[in-house]
């Protein structure tokens, strides 16, 4: 019993070490496309990068309660602003290929369901709200 | 009288392998359905803007009706100490939980957005009667539950008739809200009625002995068990009973219906005009569910075949599907009176008997809702000892019934 | 008295006039446009009066609508969305013709929004009544529900949504009465189109404001709601019918 607990352990340790080498460096295979951020439009964003990165799902939670149940439409916080913003100069969204959205939340296999029902294309002559 | 043995079948022949697999075969089948219904959208299907709710309601509801229905067996036992019906209250509440285990996937996957299934556990409107059927259908689960621990622990015996009272109140109120998502409806005619709930309450009696009634003789036939006659003509009775009562509920909803000078229309649609619903209506629900199992069941004992038993039960099973498609389907077929006095057209349908017809992504998802519950009872019974070994003549108490 | 009462009554007084015109003042301020940074207040109530003797043949309201909203459809009439419809109705015994605009009444009390089981549909504090598209699952209960048949589902994958209306597929929808357009202080679509291209037969406003024309000509003139049997109070009311 003892000697299958140790062979076990040496197996483990043995993959594990394999496991860690395989991911090291350029060479591994890339499966999935790592995230493009292009951030096209120089002005900052409505909130500091590292709290967007963060919180951003938060905040598009509350907003989203906030406009849509008491009509409070702040046109910094509207998703509307964030896609007029962020939007790929070439494609006008931000989905599809290397869109602003799509190219993390693919990355991170977070499945996002706001563009179902939201455009995520640029309205075209619309003022963008930053800070 | 000797304590009930209970065993659990064998389930290792070729035939059992082979129901399960038809089960299977349905099963993924339905799945298929409600993955071209979620994907498309449901424009593949018959349901319109006008007809919302179609055949995977009619399976659903039918489902979750016979589910609470089918713990009656195990409520006479426990409740009212009938001890005839004690060996079969295992059964009971596993067809219970079974059957609506079924309606409720039938009813989750046809949602417009299935995948906001957790909205729906966290995001209540206490003011909606189909937010407490949430709560009822997720407790019953519970409920029954704990109520076949109290059978299946020898040492929670004693507490089962407690138990089992519990589980009797809660599937009153969980068919009383089942049948008021449609009483509730102030705005259509078919619908708008205090006796709705009542009648739901009866069509679970019915449907859900007669599904119970049939799964027991299966069970026994195939298992190699004996299915006496005292039984079986016990459960016949009342069946036969609930059909009646049945029968004398929709009688007395469509008489009063027709006291009513503005609900004429909507009654002479359904009794008279309606084209496939009146049909439906008098073959289907009248003389296919309710009179023809009556006659065969309410015949003298002794010359009553055991076949006569299983038919009957087959009959109230699809008059009862026959009634849910009469009342869903039509009830939102018949256009809804918003100017009283005036012929109406508009381009919505308004006005105007709305058309529909069952597409095969829904008859799929149904049928799948219903082989789902049949193969995780046929599953259940092979690993757990729900059927008694034995339901001879000999071997059951008749007297105290 | 002595001076601290005398003090303690005159800033009671001062505060019970303050409580006592404070709405009054609220008032005032709304019936100009709401800043995007206010709330929907309760103080307000938006509704439409919908003359029909003014109505022809005339589908204006519901182009515009189609236009602003984005429900163009697929051309599949049982299952493509409306939101607005023109309903033509002919008396039983008379033969008296006449059609209406109908969309969603935005009742006081809606049934919808009684049976929706997640609060998906909802009515907004200035008394409109929307679905939140975040939470509807698409059960499709309020649409069995609406004594109007005002809701519609969602039968296909939508793409190429206007901006500021938002719809996707497996939720259900209705008209919003432009909320958007009157969040900025417009006129609903329908409104709009009609007063500009149509018989001019449908007035928008604020049904708790007593300067509104709305106010004025539900106070002086007859007007129904349909199926008032079933004391819904409605937001839009109709003359002429």
């Amino acid at each position: 019993m003892g000697q299958m607990v140790r062979l076990a352990g040496a197996v483990l340790a043995v993959m594990l070490t394999v496991a860690g080498f395989a991911d090291a460096g350029e060479s591994r295979a890339q499966r999935v496309a790592l995230p493009v951020v292009k951030i096209e439009k120089g002005a900052a964003c409505v909130a500091p990068t590292e709290e967007m990165r963060r919180d951003h799902s938060e905040m598009l939670l509350h907003q989203r309660e906030r406009t849509v149940h008491q009509g409070l439409r702040e046109p910094r916080f509207s998703l509307k602003n964030c896609v007029d913003c962020h939007a790929s100069r070439e494609t006008g969204s931000v989905l599809g290929k290397e869109g602003f959205c799509s190219s993390c939340h693919s990355y991170a296999a977070v499945s996002i369901d706001c563009f179902e029902c939201h455009t995520p294309l640029r309205q075209s002559g619309a003022a963008v709200v930053s800070r | 009288m000797a304590s009930i043995q209970y065993r659990e079948i064998d389930g290792r022949s070729g035939a059992f392998y082979a129901l399960l697999g038809a089960l299977g075969i349905l099963i993924l089948a339905g799945l298929g359905g409600a993955w071209t219904m979620e994907h498309q959208g449901h424009y593949v299907t018959g349901m319109s803007n006008r007809i919302v709710w179609g055949m995977p309601h009619v399976f659903a509801i039918f489902l979750i009706v016979a589910a609470s229905g089918a713990l009656n067996v195990a409520s006479i036992a426990s409740v009212f100490g009938r001890d005839l019906y004690k060996p079969l209250a295992r059964l009971s509440g596993l067809l219970a939980l079974t059957l609506l285990t079924g309606g409720l996937a039938v009813l989750v996957l046809d949602l417009g957005r299935s995948d906001r299934l957790i909205v729906a556990m966290t995001h209540y409107n206490f003011k909606s009667i189909f937010a407490w059927n949430i709560f009822l259908y997720t407790g019953f689960f519970a409920v029954v539950a704990l109520y076949l621990w109290t059978m299946f622990e020898r040492r929670m015996n004693g507490y089962s008739k407690p138990a089992g009272l519990f589980a009797f109140l809660w599937r009153l109120v969980l068919t009383t809200g089942t049948g008021s998502i449609f009483g509730f409806l102030v705005a259509r005619e078919p619908y708008n009625s205090a006796l709705l709930a009542p009648l739901f309450i009866v069509m679970s009696f019915s449907f859900g002995l007669a599904i119970f009634v049939l799964v027991l003789m299966a069970a026994c036939r195939w298992s190699g068990r004996v299915l006496g006659d005292v039984v079986l003509s016990r459960l016949g009775n009342l069946l036969g009973v609930f059909v009646a009562t049945v029968l004398y509920f929709v009688a007395v909803y469509h008489l009063t219906n027709l006291y009513v000078a503005r609900q004429h229309e909507v009654e002479r649609f359904i009794l008279l005009d309606g084209g496939a619903y009146t049909a439906l209506f008098w073959l289907g629900q009248v003389l296919l569910g309710s009179l023809v199992p009556l006659a065969l069941l309410l015949g003298r004992v002794s010359s009553r075949s055991r076949w006569a038993v299983g038919l009957a039960a087959l009959c109230v099973i699809a008059g009862g599907l026959a009634q849910l498609y009469v009342t869903i389907i039509g009830g939102q077929a018949y256009p809804q009176l918003m100017f009283p006095d005036k012929y109406v057209a508009s381009s919505f349908f308004d006005g105007v008997v709305a058309a529909y017809a069952p597409s095969l992504p829904e008859v799929a998802l149904g049928a799948g809702g219903v082989a789902l519950a049949l193969a995780l009872t046929a599953v259940a019974l092979k690993v757990l000892p729900f059927l008694p070994h034995s339901l001879a003549d000999g071997d059951v108490n008749p007297t105290a019934a | 008295m002595n001076p601290e009462r005398r003090e303690f009554l005159g800033w009671g007084v001062a505060a019970a006039a303050g409580a006592a015109l404070a709405p009054g003042l609220r008032l005032i301020e709304l019936v100009q446009a709401r800043s995007p940074q206010e709330a929907a207040s309760a103080l307000q109530r938006w509704g439409l009066l919908i003359d029909i003797t003014k109505c022809a043949d005339c589908e204006v309201c519901v182009t515009a609508c189609r236009e602003e909203n984005g429900w163009t459809g697929q051309g599949r009439t049982a299952t493509d969305p409306q939101w607005i419809r023109k309903v033509n109705l002919r008396d039983k015994r008379t033969g008296y013709a006449q059609t209406l605009p109908l969309m969603c009444q935005h009742c006081e009390h809606p049934p919808c929004v009684d049976v929706c089981p997640t609060g998906a549909s909802f009515k907004r504090d200035d008394g409109i009544v929307l679905v939140d598209k975040h939470i509807c699952i698409g059960c499709r209960y309020c649409v069995m529900a609406c004594p109007y048949g005002a809701r519609s589902f969602v039968h296909e994958t939508v793409s190429g949504q206007k901006a500021d209306v938002p719809r996707g597929k497996g939720t259900v929808e209705s008209c919003t009465l432009c909320v958007h357009r009157v969040d900025r202080g417009e006129t609903p679509a329908c409104v709009e189109a009609c007063n500009r291209d149509g018989g001019k037969a449908m007035v928008f406003g604020d049904l708790n404001d007593s300067s509104a024309e709305i106010h004025h000509r539900l106070r002086t003139e007859p007007s129904s709601q349909v199926r008032p049997d079933l004391a819904l109070n409605t937001g839009v009311r109709y003359q002429g019918l």
